[in-house]
């Protein structure tokens, strides 16, 4: 287990004056799933082509599977399995024709590693004559996660795989990996999604080209030392706004159906908070202290760390943080 | 790693990807369509509808004499199919109106005393008056009637059996009809080739980095030389389809002979593709998207082949500048090769030096588009 089959050390990536990535620097084990969670743009699909050899990075030095990816690029490129952020897919080609064809591709046949593939392709199976461009959202992620472990790699890089795919297909998704990961396989995969943070062994939460932390989901919740409640009453827009004008709240913000309050510990408790809502004039009101998730982590890692609002996936969550948090006073 | 097949990885690799190609261009069912039959509308439009042979002409004549001479050479005139008689004109003062009116095209002045004077001083004159406000119509008239009169001057003289007489004037080489066909077949053939190789390569490469399926592919044990490879073979063998029903489209349907080795054009045109091909594959390393390689190709590749290669417009008619430019056109050299080897029928060595040009842009152009290939994305 503590064999490192990625190692990436101060990468740095500008595009002309924008800085893609800075100084980062991390390392995934064998048979680990390695979860880098961020927002469009954060840098996760840069810093995935650079591992994957199809960028080079201004500076830093990074190995797969022990070898260097500038000098040993072409023996990184048999090892390695990659599915782009977009299912790269022959869209006139049947689902068994592009699988066949990445097979030969990757010197092998569908034959020989089928065991690997067997759960996911089974279920792609009766649609073998479907051509690709007919598949749903769900399917064509099988396909491609299929294609892309068809010559058994010991590395895997998922570019936001799930992005597009049903719920229901997600969760699938997810499962498999797992197994795979069970062969012992390493996943290095990027994610938007911060409920799928908690699937993976170890998370990168990343921002503007930086990791913010690295550490096993649990670990990083457990790090988030300020109360949270998630509060709603029956005009939840005028919630959001009195809920900011509370000078202790640190941050709040829309998630779901309720608005999850940051609040210092010791500093307000939550029946003063309820007495001051009523007092604005809101009915219905329920705050209940609530668990944080990766989100909250993210949002307060964000938050703290460069001054600015950060940006989620989530909902409109990203529109309302900006209006939400309170500046330091 | 085992194969059933004991055949090379790579050769697997590249017969597995040109098959695929292949998928790609049978199951677009409209392009294969118009690559398919674009040529073949191509000839028939350029030898039938869209010619430069002008014919049924009316022309006038202007004949004092109308002795047997005069009247023969009429009649070899209206018997030819590019003109037609319309009418006499009493005297030279009419002239001008036939043109303001738009009575002819052409009036054909027979000097008086025609066939005396040709009878005894054995010289008599004719003078063709073609309306040079169309130079370009003016002149094909003029080359017609030239064309009849001197074939004429050439039956009297077999005839009166004098043997030694010089005959000057018009020969019209190797294309005695003026038939437009002789001039558009080794053009379209350009055009057409070009194309093809050209924008389709492009096209096809393109597609696989708009799609992403590229950087699956970059991130693939597979040589980039071989992704290119298998891209250029599909394009080739329908380049050579096409060659072959252009080929048998002008020799069957519009008489235009192979009066050459076809050996030798076929191999010439080989190298011609083969220039082709790699100036697609260079489109397809500076270009990201298919729109783009499609532009790209169609402005840069078709329009100087349409203009400047010689097939519109002949390239002594064009400014010093053009002429420069035009070198550089590899259809220029394909189509004045061509003509040689297909139309005037010359042996190999009268085109070594297009053979050794076009050869040259073939291997610069593979050399720097392999060059150029990324094996990365930036």
């Amino acid at each position: 287990m503590s064999i490192a089959m990625i190692t990436a050390e101060n990468i740095v990536k500008n595009y002309g004056s924008v800085k893609a990535l800075c100084d980062v620097s991390f390392e995934v084990l064998k048979g680990e799933i390695f979860g880098i969670i961020g927002p469009d743009g954060s840098g996760k699909t840069t810093l995935i082509r650079i591992l994957t050899t199809l960028l080079l990075a201004d500076s830093g030095s990074a190995s797969v599977d022990n070898m260097e990816i500038v000098s040993d690029y072409k023996k990184i490129r048999s090892r390695i399995g990659y599915m782009p952020g977009r299912f790269s897919l022959y869209q006139d080609l049947s689902v068994e024709e592009n699988l066949e064809f990445f097979a030969t591709v990757f010197n092998t046949t569908i034959k020989e590693n089928y065991y690997l593939i067997k759960d996911i392709y089974s279920q792609l199976e009766p649609f073998k004559k479907r051509k690709a461009g007919e598949l749903s959202g769900g399917m064509k992620q099988k396909l491609a996660l299929s294609c892309a472990l068809i010559h058994k790699p010991s590395v895997l890089f998922l570019d936001e795989p799930t992005t597009g795919v049903d719920p229901v297909s997600r969760k699938e998704f997810w499962v498999m990996l797992r197994r795979l990961k069970e062969q012992g396989i390493s996943i290095l995969v990027s994610t938007p999604y911060m409920d799928e943070a908690g699937l993976c062994d170890r998370i990168a939460l990343m921002k503007d080209g930086k990791f913010l932390r690295i550490d096993t989901p649990d670990n990083i919740i457990d790090q988030f030392d300020d109360t949270l409640w998630a509060a709603s009453s029956s005009r939840m827009y005028a919630l959001l706004n009195d809920i900011r004008e509370q000078e202790e709240v640190l941050s709040c913000f829309a998630f779901g159906d309720a608005h999850h309050v940051t609040v210092p510990k010791g500093t307000l408790n939550l029946e003063t908070l309820e007495e001051n809502m009523r007092a604005k004039g809101h009915s219905d009101i329920s705050i209940k202290p609530v668990r944080a998730g990766i989100e909250d982590c993210f949002m307060a890692l964000t938050g703290r760390g460069s001054g600015d609002a950060g940006k989620t996936d989530r909902g409109n969550a990203d529109r309302e943080m900006k209006s939400c948090r309170k500046d330091p006073v | 790693m085992k194969h059933d097949l004991k055949m090379p990885p790579d050769m697997i690799q590249l017969l597995s990807f040109i098959k695929k190609e292949f998928y790609h261009i049978l199951r677009d069912k409209r392009t294969i369509l118009i690559l398919l039959v674009m040529p073949v509308i191509q000839i028939i439009l350029f030898g039938f509808a869209i010619t430069t042979e002008i014919k049924n002409n009316k022309i006038v004549i202007l004949d004092p004499s109308r002795d047997i001479a005069t009247s023969r050479i009429v009649r070899q005139l209206v018997e030819s199919e590019y003109f037609e008689l319309a009418g006499y004109l009493k005297s030279d003062k009419d002239i001008e109106k036939v043109f303001i009116n738009h009575e002819a095209e052409l009036v054909i002045v027979f000097a008086d005393k025609f066939s005396e004077n040709l009878m005894h001083t054995g010289k008599a004159d004719i003078q063709i008056i073609a309306d040079a406000s169309d130079p370009n119509t003016a002149v094909s008239l003029f080359n017609y009637a030239s064309g009849v009169i001197s074939y004429y001057q050439q039956e009297l003289m077999n005839e009166n059996n004098v043997p030694y007489q010089i005959t000057s004037g018009i020969r019209l080489l190797y294309n005695p009809g003026m038939k437009g066909a002789y001039n558009f077949v080794p053009g379209v053939m350009g055009m057409i080739l070009m194309l093809i190789c050209a924008m389709m390569t492009s096209i096809a490469i393109v597609r696989e980095k708009e799609t992403g399926t590229m950087e699956v592919l970059l991130v693939s044990p597979m040589r980039p030389i071989l992704i290119i490879i298998s891209k250029a073979v599909p394009y080739f063998i329908l380049s050579s389809v096409n060659l072959t029903t252009t080929l048998m489209l002008s020799v069957f349907v519009l008489g235009v002979p192979v009066a050459g080795s076809l050996f030798w054009l076929v191999l010439f045109s080989v190298v011609f593709i083969f220039v082709s091909l790699s100036l697609g594959l260079l489109v397809s390393t500076i270009t990201e998207t298919q729109v783009a390689a499609m532009l790209i190709s169609g402005m840069t590749l078709m329009m100087p082949v349409l203009m400047l290669s010689g097939m519109m417009f002949p390239i002594e008619n064009m400014p010093k500048f053009l002429q420069w430019l035009s070198h550089i056109i590899p259809a220029r050299w394909y189509i004045a090769g061509v003509r040689k080897l297909m139309i005037k029928g010359l042996g190999v060595t009268s085109v070594l030096k297009e053979f050794a040009i076009l050869g040259g842009m073939a291997v610069i152009l593979i050399t720097v588009s392999l060059k150029k290939f990324k094996k990365r994305l930036e």
